[in-house]
């Protein structure tokens, strides 16, 4: 499997599908199918709409019918086939005409969860994410557990130990509370 | 007209409910055996640049999936089967990661060459990718040896879990910047997930290597298996000095040297591959029909 091309500079407007708005004429009506596929939910965590999970990229409108463009959280993410039916049968019970497509550049990041997202997560028991490694050069290894200043959901409390890097969901990891010894999920920083 | 699909926020809702409520008329059934029902790459340019051969991308990207495939699902067999329960879900959860991957990868390799996908019947419903994984003979697959080969015990897991996070890590940071959009988008996404896969391997050889006697002893065993593959592993992905730095630094914390044993002569694969496959393949291939 040696390279049959050479890789070539990074370019940060290369982008597989660009975030536009589609033309302004349309911008009343995208508005309103752009509402409605901003509230529909994740179907893993549920206390988050796809727009404050950051993974709604676009909706482009032109009479009926309707273009959402949606970006992966994990390549494996099994949530996908549900987001884009009920995206489809949301827009559809609306008139819509509605087809999904998948972006994969740029790649998701937890920083893309909105405030609002990261209260809803917060309210329901969940850890928002810190802020995402940035890279530049070489990831570096990390052998003792990742650094994380997580505070405890259920008691506000600072003690906290991670339990695991992965849980129940791909973008989860296991925390447990030192004062009031619950455990809960962090969602963790990509 | 369709039916509002249940919010899965509420109490008579349920994550299968978007696989249950279809609104085309006639038959809805979908196939019965992947891990999704629409195209991975719906709305993605596949193009290939001009500069790029597609077959070669298109043999490239098989390989980089195989990879993935075969040992997601060499991974997935921990299911249920782990040291713990926190182990079960941490390698369910890097199973998860690659078979992605390994999915984005064949149906980008379908994309660009789509000569490689094996002929299935009229009318198959089998998309692209799972005709790749569930329709190929072994020899068919570009996997690279160490991926194939039994889990052994954890520790033996682990060893082979760091040396193919750290190489697969390290080419997909080049690959970030490679010439096919397709490819450098999937591998961006990727080095996020090696990311933490490397981490995790590194921690627990760490942990095996300075815990009990018995321990070190399975993790030194473990590694002085699959360093026979190792080699063949590096030359596939073009392996630099970056690799053997994050190595050896893994190796130096857990007091653990490089194994002396040659690399397992031959190429191909071995007769692992053809068991592991008649597994995974034979209820797709059974039903290759298959609806639901």
């Amino acid at each position: 499997m040696n390279h049959p091309t050479k890789p070539r500079e990074r370019s940060a407007s290369r982008g597989i599908l660009a975030l536009s708005q589609g033309p302004r004429k349309s911008v009343k009506t995208a508005l309103s199918a752009r509402s409605i596929a901003a509230e529909v939910r994740d179907p893993e965590m549920p206390m988050l709409t796809l727009e404050d999970l950051g993974v709604l990229r676009d909706v482009r409108q032109s009479g009926r019918d309707v273009v959402v463009t949606i970006t992966p959280t994990y390549s494996g993410c099994p949530a996908m086939a549900t987001m884009r039916d009920d995206l489809v049968h949301r827009l559809g019970d609306a008139g819509y005409a509605a087809r999904v497509e998948i972006a994969l550049s740029p790649a998701w990041s937890t920083d893309w969860i909105t405030e609002r997202g990261r209260e809803a997560l917060r309210a329901h028991g969940v850890s928002a994410p810190g802020p995402a490694p940035r890279s530049g050069g070489p990831i570096p290894l990390t052998l003792m557990p990742t650094a994380r200043a997580v505070t405890c959901p259920q008691c506000g409390s600072q003690r906290t130990e991670l339990t695991s890097e992965y849980g129940a969901t791909a973008c989860k990891a296991l925390y447990r509370c030192t004062d009031c010894l619950e455990p809960f999920e962090h969602v963790k920083e990509i | 007209m369709s039916h509002a699909t249940p919010d899965p926020n509420d109490e008579h809702g349920s994550v299968y409910d978007g696989l249950l409520a279809h609104d085309a008329p006639g038959d809805t059934s979908q196939w019965a055996f992947g891990t999704d029902f629409e195209d991975p790459l719906a709305g993605v340019d596949t193009t290939v640049p001009a500069d790029l051969d597609p077959a070669e991308l298109a043999a490239y990207c098989l390989a980089l999936g195989d990879d993935a495939l075969v040992l997601s699902h060499r991974l997935s067999e921990w299911c249920s089967n782990a040291p713990d329960l926190e182990e079960d879900i941490a390698l369910s959860n890097i199973a998860l990661d690659l078979l992605g991957q390994a999915r984005l990868l064949l149906a980008r390799a379908a994309a660009a060459d789509p000569a490689v996908v094996p002929v299935l019947p009229e009318g198959s419903p089998v998309p692209v990718e799972d005709a790749l994984a569930f329709f190929r003979e072994a020899m068919d697959f570009r996997n690279v040896r160490l991926v194939e080969v039994a889990n052994g015990d954890f520790a033996q897991t682990i060893a082979r879990l760091l040396l193919f996070a750290t190489v697969r890590l390290a080419a997909f940071e080049r690959l970030a910047g490679h010439s096919d959009p397709v490819l450098a988008a999937i591998a961006a996404k990727g080095v996020k997930e090696l990311t933490y896969h490397r981490d995790y391997a590194g921690r627990w050889f760490l942990t095996l290597a300075r815990g009990t006697e018995e321990s070190r002893r399975r993790l030194l065993a473990g590694l002085a298996t699959i360093w026979l593959l190792y080699d063949e592993l590096r030359t596939a992905y073009d392996a630099g000095p970056d690799v053997d730095v994050v190595l050896d630094q893994v190796l130096a914390v857990s007091g653990v040297e490089r194994p002396e044993v040659a690399p397992m002569a031959g190429r191909g694969h071995t007769e692992a591959l053809s068991r592991m496959l008649a597994e995974m393949q034979v209820v797709a291939r059974a039903h290759p029909r298959g609806l639901w």
